[in-house]
């Protein structure tokens, strides 16, 4: 069996252009089932675009992306019930509560106990006592909490996550990065998780793909990627490849 | 490949989610409701009022009582059909949640069938009530028409809905920059489908042009109907053809245009 066949997500030379300018420039990457990897990268990065072409919401200008063995978005119907995502930019509707909206997407999924299902997710994300809530009453905090129910309702093989802890404090980031971690740990799903929070990736990622201008600058292990650029903190390797000092260093050795 | 592969499978189930979706939002806000039967009532009693005056003072118009409510009525199930579409479609804009709805595996033709359902539900809660008030105000009964008035639902319904489907699409690949033609393209059906007026008072060019829109034919089997006291089932049919043409024409559009916003990224960008 090869690579491809073998991965959760197989993205293979991909390229998306806007206007004649690469948002996402000839990236290559595979992700093991059950792996967690962080993609970094500052704004205009191509993250979100790569992520929005992994869920078949962009087509690829040229490249090909397969997840769960179907290729995206061609045959998107083959797998979008077998994954999920969850981002900041992307709201629930307001008006509806938290049990409506989760009640919702669960039927769009084909979950077959959807009350039984809500239960679950309510008890294990804290959402129990606000399930009949609308959603836009909610804090910043509670919404992330009710998109990452969103994301789990089916229990998705492959989740991706765009920067899911933007704007929390920090003690509910740190609640929601365990929930993930545990989520991940429990059901074997392979995590794509774009991110500015280089705590979150260092923690929860076991790989991270640096991405800069749309391409890939490095892909490694946390630990080997510190080693290599002599860091002690993913932030520094960030801020090392951002300001072109990963390749200065590359040169003068 | 299969027909679930493929996309072309439907599910009732995921069709049902998208219209309680829609219900939840409809039953939270009753200034949503108002709304739809707010503008439908003042122009029922406007037109009712007008014909009142005008058929107290032309014997034409006093043998054609209810033309111009009936015109009206009917206008507004075209209007508000497409009206009710459109609305379902842009509460997913502006609540931000589309690219949750198009990540999901509901299809394109259940996501479109659920508008359809909307439609004749937000319909239904603005016209019932105005039918009943024009039978009070000016004793003109829409219900009264029967089989003719079910012909001229279906043909309405039809053009309206493809109306709204073009315009999802159009909102798909412009995003909100696009909104304000959900709110005024069927304004452009009002003079050339003749709701007021027989299509022979139009220029003899533009005729042509009224004739080639379905509700055109609907208008004026109404008033061969009220005036006439006949019912032209060849107008309907010609009608249903039509329909079935723009249907299909819409439906192709929207598909086009939704590949196109997969291309633009516009799915994820759907602001101005």
């Amino acid at each position: 069996m090869d690579a491809q066949s073998t991965a959760a997500v197989a993205v293979d030379h991909l390229v998306k252009l806007y206007k004649g300018v690469a948002a996402v420039d000839g990236i290559s990457f595979r992700l093991a089932p059950g792996s967690i990897t962080g993609l970094l990268g500052g704004n205009g990065a191509g993250k979100t675009t790569t992520i929005a072409m992994i869920m078949g919401l962009v087509m690829p200008t040229s490249g090909g992306v397969s997840v769960l063995g179907a290729h995206m978005p061609a045959e998107r119907y083959r797998v979008l019930h077998r994954m999920n995502f969850e981002s900041p930019y992307v709201d629930m509707p307001t008006r509806l509560t938290v049990r409506q909206n989760l009640s919702v997407f669960a039927q769009l999924y084909g979950v077959a106990d959807i009350d039984a299902r809500i239960g679950e997710l309510a008890a294990d994300l804290d959402l129990t006592e606000f399930l009949d809530r609308p959603n836009g009453k909610l804090s910043a905090g509670q919404k992330t909490r009710v998109s990452l129910a969103k994301s789990l309702l089916n229990k998705p093989e492959v989740l991706l996550l765009d920067e899911p802890t933007a704007s929390l404090d920090p003690d509910t980031a740190d609640w929601v990065r365990s929930r993930l971690e545990a989520y991940r740990r429990d059901n074997r799903a392979t995590v794509l998780l774009a991110s500015h929070n280089m705590n979150e990736v260092e923690r929860l990622c076991e790989r991270v793909i640096i991405m800069k201008r749309g391409r890939i600058e490095d892909d490694d292990t946390p630990a080997r990627l510190l080693a290599r650029y002599g860091r002690e903190t993913l932030e520094e390797v960030f801020l090392d490849v951002a300001r072109g000092r990963g390749k200065q260093r590359e040169a003068a050795q | 490949m299969n027909a679930s592969d493929a996309g072309i499978e439907f599910s009732f189930n995921r069709v049902g989610a998208m219209v309680r979706r829609y219900w939840y939002l409809l039953r939270s806000s009753w200034p949503r409701i108002l709304d739809l039967i707010y503008w439908p009532t003042v122009q029922m009693l406007m037109w009712g009022f007008l014909q009142l005056y005008v058929a107290q003072n032309a014997g034409f118009f006093a043998r054609a009582g209810g033309v111009f409510i009936g015109s009206v009525l009917l206008w507004d199930i075209l209007f508000r059909g497409q009206l009710g579409f459109s609305i379902s479609f842009l509460e997913e804009m502006w609540s931000r949640n589309l690219a949750n709805i198009m990540m999901s595996p509901l299809r394109p033709a259940e996501f479109i069938s659920a508008l359809m359902i909307m439609s004749v539900v937000r319909l239904s809660i603005g016209m019932v009530p105005v039918t009943m008030l024009a039978v009070a105000f000016f004793g003109f009964n829409l219900w009264s028409l029967g089989l003719a008035l079910a012909a001229f639902f279906v043909n309405l319904i039809l053009t309206s809905w493809a109306i709204g489907i073009f315009v999802a699409g159009l909102l798909l690949r412009n995003g909100m920059g696009a909104e304000s033609l959900a709110w005024t393209i069927m304004f452009l059906f009002l003079p050339l489908t003749c709701v007021y007026y027989p299509v022979a008072v139009l220029p003899v060019w533009l005729q042509y042009v009224a004739w080639a829109l379905p509700p055109t034919y609907v208008f004026e089997g109404m008033r061969e109907l009220l005036i006439s006291h006949v019912f032209r089932a060849d107008l309907m049919l010609e009608a249903f053809a039509f329909n079935v043409v723009l249907f299909a024409a819409a439906s192709f559009a929207f598909l086009k245009l939704l590949q196109s916003a997969r291309e633009q990224g516009s799915l994820l960008q759907t602001g101005e």
